[in-house]
C-alpha cells in the first residue's frame, strides 16, 4: 500500500460534496465523516507500521517521488489530524444543522473542510521542504473561507488579518527554504529532503544554516502563533464555527509546528548554532504572555485561543529544554494538546449552542442551563490547565522533570509558574461560567431563558464527538499504549541526530 | 558577453528596487497593480538573464512561469473574484505619510544589503551578484507595505511582492530547485489571488468598503464592547 493513499480520501470527498445531488443537507455531512474515517483508519494502520518497526520511508521508485516518506514522527502527527478530523467532521453535522445553512453554504463548508485536512494530511507526508511550505500555504488558503464562513464584520476582519499575517509569515518562510536550499548547494549538496538535510548538515556553511533557521522559524511561527507573531491567532480562532477551531487550534498549528521540529535534528550539527535556545526564549514568552492574557479575557473562545499560545510556548520550551533528554515530554505534550484543545473546543461550540454569546460574562449557572454543556465545560477546563489525572498534566509533569533533572532551575521554574498562572485563569472563568450564579441585573430575562433552554438539547452528533472526543483525553492521563509509546519514543529520536 | 549579462542583470534588478519602492509610496490602487506587474517583468527579466549566463534551462522556465501567471493571470483572476471598486480606491489614511515610509523603506533597504551580504559570500563566488541584497530588500519592503497600507488591493500586492522578493533572491541562490517546486508556488500565487479576491468581495459587501484597515474590532480591550454591540 503507497502512503499516498490517504490523501484521496479528502481529495475525492472534496469533489463530491459540490454534486448537484438534491438535498445536500441529509449526506453531504456524511461524506466528510466517511472521507476522515478513512483517512484515520490508514493512519492508524500506517502508525501501526511504523510503530513495529516496519518500513520506515517509502521510496515509491520514481525520482520525484522520494519526496514522500514517513517516519515515527510524521505518523504520529498524520494519526493526531486524521483522529481530530474525525471527531470535528462528527462534531459539525449537529453543529452546522444547527444553523440552518442554505445548499450553496453547506457545500462550500465540506468542499473547504476536506481540502483543509488534505493540506494538512499532506504536511508530514511530504519530505521536500519547498513542497511543504506549499502544503503549509495551502492550508492557510484552504481554511481562510472557513475562518470567515459565519460572514459577520468580526469574522471578516479574524480572516483578513489570519491570511494576511500568515501569507506574510510564509514569505519570510520561503526565503528561509531557498537560503536552506543553497546551503545544501553548498555544502556538497544531496537529496533536497529532510533526511537529505540532516545528512548533508555537517558541510553546510554555518551562517546559511542559521540565517535560514531564523527566517523559517519566525515566518512559520507567525502561524504556530508563538508570540509575538501571534495576534491573529486568537481572533481567528475565535471566530470561526467551533469545529474549525477544533482543527485550526487541535491539529493545524501543531502540524506547522512540526516543520519547524524538523530542523532541530539539522541544526545540531552546526556547533554554537543556538537553536534550542531559541526555541527556549520564544517559547518562554510565549507561554508567559499568554498566561497573563488568560486572566483577562471576556470571550471563552478566545480563552482556548490564548491556551493554544500557551501550550505551543510550553511545547517549543520543552524543546528548548532538550527534547531527546531520556523523555518523550514534548512529543507527548504535542498529542495531548491535539486531542484536548479539539475537546474543548467542541465544549466551547456546545456552550455557544446553549447560550447563544461568547461573552463569558453573560454566561452564569450553565450547569443548570445545560448539564451536559456544563460538565464538557469544566472536564475540557481541567483538562487543558494540566489537571491531574488528565493527559496534559502527565506531559506537563514529565516536561518539568526533565527540565529540573537537567539543572535548568530557573527556566523551569518559570515554566512552572505560568503554567500555574494560566491554570488559575482558565479555571477562573470556567468556574464563573458553570457554576456562578445567573446575574441579577439580567434576572428577569434570564428566567424565561432558563425555561427555553431547560429543553435545549445539543444534537445527538454534538453529543456522540465530544464523548469521542474525551476518550483519549481521559485515557492518555492515566496509560500510554505500547504501540503509541513506541511511536512517542520514536518521533523523539527523529528530533536529535 | 557575460560581463553584459552581468550588467544587465543588474539593471533589471536596480529597477526592481525602483518598482519596490514604488509600490510603498504609490497611493492609486491600481498604480500598485502596475507597478506589481513591471516588478514581476523585470523578475522574469532577470530570470531569463542568469539562465543566459548560467546556461540553465530551469531558469527560462522559472522566466517563463513568471512571465505567464504574473502579468497575465493576476490581474485576470483579480477582475473575476474581487468588486471593480478595488482599482479605483486611493489610499487615504495610511498609517504612515509618504515622506516618512520612503524613509523607512530607505532604511529597510540598506539593511537589507548587511544582511544579503554575508549570505552571498557564503555560497561562493558565483552565486555573487545583486540579486541577493536586492531580493531580500524587496521582502522587507513588500513586508512594509503591508504594515502601513489599509486598501485590499494594495495589501495583497504587498504580499505579492514579498515572493516576488524572495524569488528574485531565489534564483541566484537556488538555481537547480525542481521545476515541480517553481510551478507548484506559481500556482500557489494564483490561489492566494483567488482566496483573498473572494475575501474582499465578502468583506465589500458586509461593510461596504475594500478599506479593509478599518477592521479592527477584535481586540482585548475592546472585546467588552464588541461584544455588548452584537448582543441582541
Amino acid at each position: 500500500m503507497n502512503v499516498i493513499v490517504i490523501l484521496f480520501p479528502p481529495l475525492v470527498a472534496a469533489l463530491l460534496v459540490t454534486l448537484p445531488f438534491r438535498k445536500p443537507q441529509d449526506w453531504v455531512p456524511g461524506v466528510t465523516v466517511v472521507s476522515c474515517l478513512i483517512a484515520l483508519i490508514l493512519a492508524a494502520q500506517m502508525a501501526w507500521r511504523i510503530a513495529e518497526g516496519g518500513s520506515v520511508t517509502e521510496n515509491l521508485g520514481a525520482d520525484w517521488l522520494t519526496w514522500i516518506a514517513v517516519d515515527g514522527l510524521s505518523a504520529l502527527i498524520l494519526l493526531l489530524i486524521a483522529l481530530v478530523g474525525t471527531t470535528a467532521a462528527i462534531y459539525s453535522i449537529g453543529y452546522i444543522a444547527h444553523a440552518n445553512l442554505e445548499p450553496k453554504k453547506l457545500r462550500l463548508y465540506h468542499a473547504n473542510y476536506n481540502l483543509f485536512i488534505f493540506s494538512m494530511l499532506a504536511i508530514p507526508l511530504l519530505a521536500e521542504p519547498t513542497l511543504v511550505w506549499i502544503v503549509v500555504e495551502l492550508t492557510t488558503l484552504c481554511s481562510a473561507l472557513l475562518v470567515s464562513f459565519d460572514n459577520t464584520r468580526d469574522a471578516l476582519e479574524a480572516a483578513w488579518k489570519y491570511v494576511v499575517l500568515s501569507l506574510m509569515g510564509a514569505g519570510i518562510a520561503l526565503f528561509g527554504f531557498l537560503v536552506l536550499f543553497a546551503a545544501m548547494q553548498a555544502g556538497g549538496g544531496g537529496m533536497y529532503t529532510w533526511a537529505g538535510l540532516v545528512m548533508a548538515a555537517p558541510n553546510m556553511p554555518a551562517i546559511l544554516l542559521q540565517t535560514s533557521f531564523l527566517l523559517i522559524l519566525i515566518g512559520l511561527g507567525t502561524k504556530v502563533g508563538l508570540v509575538p507573531m501571534h495576534t491573529w491567532l486568537p481572533d481567528a480562532h475565535s471566530q470561526a464555527p467551533s469545529p474549525v477551531c477544533a482543527l485550526l487550534s487541535g491539529i493545524e498549528t501543531t502540524s506547522i509546528l512540526y516543520v519547524i521540529l524538523r530542523l532541530f535534528p539539522v541544526m545540531q550539527a552546526v556547533p554554537g548554532a543556538h537553536a534550542e535556545t531559541w526555541a527556549l526564549v520564544l517559547g518562554l514568552i510565549s507561554v508567559g504572555t499568554a498566561a497573563f492574557l488568560l486572566l483577562q479575557v471576556r470571550d471563552y473562545k478566545r480563552m482556548f485561543a490564548f491556551s493554544t499560545v500557551e501550550h505551543m510556548g510550553i511545547i517549543m520550551t520543552a524543546i528548548g529544554l532538550g527534547a531527546s533528554a531520556g523523555d518523550y515530554g514534548a512529543m507527548q505534550q504535542i498529542v495531548n494538546h491535539s486531542v484536548t484543545k479539539s475537546f474543548c473546543f467542541f465544549a466551547a461550540g456546545a456552550v455557544l449552542l446553549t447560550a447563544g454569546t461568547r461573552e463569558i460574562a453573560a454566561v452564569r449557572g450553565l450547569i443548570r442551563r445545560s448539564p451536559l454543556a456544563g460538565t464538557a465545560l469544566i472536564f475540557g477546563g481541567l483538562a487543558i490547565a494540566g489537571a491531574p489525572p488528565l493527559a496534559v498534566f502527565l506531559s506537563e509533569f514529565s516536561i518539568l522533570k526533565v527540565g529540573l533533572a537537567q539543572g535548568r532551575y530557573v527556566t523551569t521554574g518559570l515554566l512552572a509558574t505560568f503554567i500555574v498562572i494560566a491554570f488559575f485563569g482558565v479555571m477562573l472563568h470556567v468556574n464563573r461560567m458553570v457554576f456562578g450564579a445567573p446575574s441579577h441585573a439580567a434576572s428577569g430575562q434570564n428566567h424565561r431563558e432558563t425555561e427555553v433552554v431547560a429543553t435545549f438539547q445539543l444534537p445527538f452528533s454534538c453529543r456522540l464527538a465530544l464523548i469521542l472526543a474525551a476518550v483519549p483525553v481521559l485515557v492518555l492521563g492515566v496509560y500510554v499504549p505500547k504501540p503509541l509509546h513506541d511511536l512517542l519514543t520514536m518521533a523523539t529520536a527523529a528530533l536529535t541526530r | 558577453m557575460n560581463q553584459l549579462l552581468e550588467n544587465l542583470n543588474a539593471l533589471a534588478c536596480g529597477l526592481f528596487l525602483l518598482t519596490a519602492f514604488g509600490i510603498v509610496a504609490m497611493r492609486q490602487a491600481r498604480g500598485c497593480l502596475n507597478l506589481f506587474i513591471m516588478q514581476s517583468l523585470l523578475l522574469a527579466a532577470s530570470a531569463a538573464l542568469l539562465g543566459l549566463r548560467f546556461d540553465s534551462g530551469h531558469l527560462y522556465g522559472v522566466a517563463l512561469v513568471n512571465l505567464i501567471s504574473k502579468p497575465i493571470i493576476v490581474p485576470w483572476l483579480l477582475r473575476k473574484t474581487s468588486p471593480a471598486e478595488i482599482y479605483t480606491r486611493r489610499e487615504i489614511n495610511q498609517a504612515l505619510n509618504i515622506p516618512t515610509a520612503l524613509t523607512i523603506a530607505l532604511a529597510l533597504a540598506i539593511g537589507a544589503y548587511f544582511l544579503g551580504i554575508p549570505l552571498e559570500n557564503a555560497t561562493g563566488p558565483e552565486f555573487q551578484g545583486p540579486n541577493v541584497p536586492i531580493g531580500v530588500a524587496g521582502l522587507l519592503l513588500g513586508a512594509f507595505t503591508l504594515t502601513v497600507r489599509r486598501e485590499a488591493l494594495s495589501l495583497l500586492i504587498g504580499l505579492l511582492a514579498m515572493e516576488n522578493g524572495a524569488f528574485l533572491a531565489g534564483i541566484s541562490i537556488a538555481r537547480d530547485l525542481a521545476m515541480l517546486v517553481e510551478l507548484a508556488i506559481a500556482t500557489d500565487g494564483l490561489i492566494i489571488v483567488f482566496i483573498m479576491g473572494v475575501l474582499v468581495r465578502a468583506v465589500q459587501k458586509q461593510i461596504g468598503t475594500t478599506t479593509v484597515g478599518e477592521l479592527a474590532s477584535l481586540k482585548e480591550a475592546a472585546a467588552d464592547a464588541t461584544v455588548k454591540k452584537s448582543m441582541p
